[in-house]
C-alpha cells in the first residue's frame, strides 16, 4: 500500500504487516529488512520500509502502573495520548512529551524524543527504566541501564534500527493539576531571544516561537513561553473543584486537502504578524489547561494536510552553544531571502548530550515546517550548509530528504551507528527507507 | 441499565477487544471468556488500568457445549450482558471438500453459541432482567455460492437470536443482533474489501454499545448495508443463481 509520514512526503508503496502476538512479530524479523511503525507521526520515509513495514497497532495494552514510582509498563503501541487520559486524572504526566500527544511509546523511545523541558530534564531516556527489543536474531533482550547496555543505548534514538521495541517501562511525574502556569515574554531580536532563554535556566518549560519572516533589526523577533506546573493553590476556586480534570476542547478535523498555496509567503507573514502582536498584547502570566499547552496542534486533527497534497516538511537542526547566536543569525538570514515563509519557527534550548545517536546537544535548536516543494528543498539545502558550518547535527525524526553525506559531516557518530549495527547484525534485518537514503 | 458486569464470549477476537474497551470506558466490569486465557492476561491489565473496572478471566470453549452450564455456574457473577462473539469463517473452498472441516464452521458459528445463550437466555429470564447480543453476519441473510458454508451457519444463528428475542420479550430480556458487514479484522485481513463498507472494530464496539443502549433489535453496523442486503435478498432465485456476488 502507499504509505507516508506525518508530512505526507515523500509517499512509498510499501508492504505493510500487522501482526496481532509476539511469535507473529518475530516471524516477520526474520524475513529481515524490517522497520517498525507505530503511529506514523515522524515526518518522513523513518517508519517505511518498502519490504516489511510493521505496524505495531495490536500491542496497545498498558501492563501495570506503580502509584509510588510512577513507572508505566506497557507496550511499544501505546499512544501517549491513552497514556494521559488514563493516568493525568490520578496525577501523573509523561516526563517528557514532544509537540503531539499521538506519537506511540515505541515511537517516543525510538526517536529518543524531547520536550520544552529538555534544558532541565533532557531527553526520554533519562526516564526509560527498561524496555524489551525483539533483536535481529528473532531473540527478545531486556535492555537497560545495566543490562544489554550496547542495545539501550544505540535503541534510544536509534529510529528502530537495532530492534523492534516490545514493552517499555518509563516514568512519569505526579503534578497537582492539569494546569499550566504560562509565562510569556516578547523579545525583539534574536538576541534578546537567546538571552531571555538563557536567564530562564531554572524555568521548567521553555520555548521560543520565532517570527523568522522580519529582517532586519527585527530579525528573529520572538515570543519566548515559559512554563510552570500550576499547584492547586494557584487554580481559582472554579478550577480547585477538578484539578485534573482533562475535558477537551472539541478536536477539529481538517477534512480534506486544503488547496495548494493557500499557505504561501503572504498568508505566512499575515500569520506570524498577528500572532505576534496577539502575544505582545497577552504578553505575562496565565493558567492555560495542558492540552493546549504542550499539543496546541493536536486540536486541529490531520493538520498536516494544511499544506495541501504536495505535503509537508519540516527542518530542525541543533547548534552547539558556543555557535548557536552566530549560527542561528546565519540561518535567519537564509530563511528571510527566501519568499517561502515557514509555517512555524521554534527555537528551543537544549541541556547536555547523551546516549549513543540521540539527536540533542547542549545548544539551540531550531525547527520549520515548510511546505514540499522545489523553493523549499532550496532553502533547506542552504539551511544545511549553514548548520554544517556552524558544527551543527540534524534530527532524524523530522528528516525526510537529507543526503547521507549530509549527515556524515553533521555527526561523527553516524559512523559509530553503523558499526554498532554490524556488530548487531541489525542492518540487514532493520531497514528503513530512510536508513537506506541515509545509508545507515 | 445500571453498570453491572459485561460477559464477552470469544475474547480475543478484534472486535471482541474493541468491545471489551468500549464497555470497560462505560464503567462496567468486565468478564473476557475465551479458550486460552494466558493470552488475555495483557488484556486485563490493560482494562483494569484504563478504566479502573475489575476483570476477570475464563476459560470457555464455544464446541465444548456440554460444558456450559458449569460455565455460566462458575462465573462470578450473572452478567447483565452478554455478547457472543465467537464465529469462524473458514475457507469455503476446503469446507467443500472436506465435509469435517465444513462441520466445524458450522458448530462454531451456531450450535457453540446457541448453546452458550440458551444457558444465559434461561438465567436471564428467571432474573427477569439483561441484554443478550449476538454477532451473527450479513452473509446468513443470503447463501451465496462464496462462502454458504459459514453463511448457512450464520443463518441459523440470526434465526435463533430472531426467535429468543421473541421468546424472551415478555421476560423484560432483550436480544440484539449484529449484523456488521465487512470488518477490518484478523480474519479478513489481506481481503480487497471495499472501504465504504468496512468497518473498524471500534465502530462495531460502539454501535453494539448503542444498541444495547436504546434496546434496539438488529443492526448494521455501516447503514448502507441495510439497503445493500435489501436489495440482494429481493433478487429472484432465477436470476441470483447466475450470478458471481
Amino acid at each position: 500500500m502507499k504509505l507516508s509520514g506525518w508530512g505526507r512526503f515523500p509517499v512509498l508503496e510499501a508492504a505493510v504487516f500487522a501482526p496481532r502476538n509476539e511469535s507473529a512479530l518475530i516471524e516477520r524479523v526474520r524475513a529481515g529488512r524490517l522497520i517498525a511503525r507505530g503511529n506514523g507521526r515522524a515526518y518522513g520515509d523513518s517508519a517505511i520500509s518498502r519490504q516489511n513495514t510493521v505496524h505495531m497497532r495490536h500491542f496497545d495494552r498498558m501492563l501495570a502502573f506503580d502509584e509510588a514510582t510512577g513507572q508505566l509498563v506497557a507496550e511499544a503501541g501505546v499512544l501517549l495520548d491513552d497514556v494521559i487520559r488514563a493516568l493525568l486524572p490520578r496525577g501523573w504526566f509523561p516526563a517528557v512529551t514532544p509537540g503531539t500527544k499521538f506519537v506511540t511509546l515505541g515511537g517516543m523511545v525510538a526517536a529518543d524524543v524531547h520536550g520544552k523541558n529538555h534544558h532541565k530534564a533532557g531527553s526520554l531516556r533519562n526516564f526509560v527504566d527498561w524496555f524489551d527489543l525483539i533483536d535481529a536474531s528473532g531473540t527478545v533482550r531486556h535492555c537497560s541501564r545495566t543490562e544489554n547496555t550496547d542495545l539501550f543505548d544505540w535503541t534510544l534514538g536509534g529510529m528502530g534500527l537495532t530492534g523492534v521495541i516490545l514493552r517499555v517501562a518509563m516514568r512519569l511525574r505526579p503534578v497537582e493539576t492539569a494546569w499550566i502556569r504560562q509565562t510569556v515574554m516578547p523579545a525583539a531580536d534574536i538576541d534578546a531571544a537567546i538571552d531571555l532563554l538563557e536567564q530562564s535556566g531554572d524555568a521548567t518549560y521553555s520555548v521560543a516561537w520565532v517570527d523568522c519572516l522580519s529582517k532586519g533589526a527585527k530579525m528573529g523577533r520572538s515570543l519566548i513561553l515559559l512554563g510552570e506546573h500550576a499547584l492547586l493553590e494557584e487554580l481559582t476556586e472554579r478550577q480547585r473543584e477538578s484539578p485534573l480534570r482533562i475535558d477537551r476542547r472539541r478536536e477539529l478535523e481538517v477534512p480534506f486537502l486544503a488547496p495548494n498555496g493557500l499557505l504561501n509567503g503572504l498568508t505566512a507573514r499575515v500569520f506570524n504578524a498577528l500572532y505576534y502582536w496577539q502575544g505582545q498584547r497577552t504578553a505575562g502570566t496565565s493558567l492555560v489547561d495542558w492540552n493546549s499547552y504542550f499539543y496546541p496542534l493536536d486540536v486541529v486533527l490531520g493538520w498536516n494536510r494544511i499544506c495541501g497534497s504536495r505535503g509537508l516538511m519540516q527542518f530542525q537542526c541543533v547548534l552547539p552553544l558556543d555557535r548557536s547566536r552566530i549560527g542561528l543569525k546565519a540561518l535567519l538570514e537564509g530563511i528571510s531571502r527566501t519568499p517561502a515563509g515557514p509555517l512555524l519557527a521554534v527555537l528551543k534550548r537544549f541541556g547536555a548530550q547523551s546516549g549513543g545517536i540521540s539527536f540533542p546537544m547542549s545548544g539551540y535548536t531550531l525547527a520549520l515546517d515548510l511546505p514540499v516543494g522545489e523553493r523549499s528543498l532550496r532553502l533547506m539545502r542552504e539551511l544545511d550548509r549553514i548548520t554544517l558550518a556552524h558544527d551543527g547535527r540534524f534530527y532524524l525524526a523530522k528528516d525526510s530528504r537529507m543526503t547521507a553525506d549530509t549527515l556524515r559531516q553533521s555527526d561523527a557518530r553516524a559512523q559509530k551507528f553503523v558499526q554498532m549495527r554490524d556488530k548487531l547484525a541489525a542492518r540487514s534485518a532493520f531497514q528503513s527507507a530512510q536508513s537506506e537514503r541515509l545509508a545507515l | 441499565m445500571s453498570n453491572g458486569p459485561v460477559l464477552i464470549l470469544g475474547a480475543r477476537s478484534d472486535i471482541a477487544r474493541a468491545l471489551a474497551r468500549k464497555f470497560a470506558a462505560l464503567g462496567h466490569p468486565i468478564q473476557l471468556a475465551a479458550r486460552c486465557t494466558d493470552a488475555l492476561a495483557g488484556d486485563k491489565a490493560d482494562l483494569e488500568l484504563r478504566h479502573r473496572v475489575k476483570v476477570t478471566l475464563h476459560a470457555f470453549d464455544a464446541l465444548a457445549t456440554a460444558s456450559h452450564a458449569a460455565f455460566t455456574e462458575g462465573l462470578p457473577e450473572l452478567p447483565d450482558i452478554a455478547v457472543c462473539a465467537v464465529g469462524y469463517m473458514g475457507e469455503q473452498a476446503n469446507s467443500e471438500r472436506d465435509v469435517a472441516a465444513a462441520i466445524h464452521v458450522m458448530r462454531t458459528n451456531y450450535e457453540g453459541p446457541a448453546s452458550i445463550l440458551a444457558q444465559l437466555a434461561n438465567r436471564f429470564a428467571e432474573r427477569g432482567s439483561g441484554t443478550l447480543v449476538g454477532i451473527s453476519s450479513v452473509a446468513g441473510e443470503r447463501g451465496r455460492a462464496a462462502n454458504y458454508i459459514y453463511g448457512s451457519a450464520k443463518a441459523g444463528l440470526t434465526a435463533y437470536l430472531s426467535g429468543l428475542r421473541n421468546r424472551l420479550a415478555k421476560r423484560n430480556v432483550h436480544v440484539v443482533t449484529v449484523l456488521p458487514g465487512f470488518v477490518a479484522t484478523q480474519a479478513t485481513q489481506g481481503m480487497r474489501l471495499p472501504a465504504l463498507l468496512t468497518a473498524r472494530p471500534e465502530e462495531v464496539a460502539s454501535a453494539i454499545a448503542e444498541a444495547v443502549a436504546r434496546r434496539r433489535n438488529v443492526i448494521y453496523v455501516r447503514p448502507t448495508w441495510r439497503v445493500l442486503m435489501s436489495a440482494i435478498r429481493n433478487i429472484p432465485e432465477g436470476v441470483f443463481k447466475r450470478m458471481n456476488i
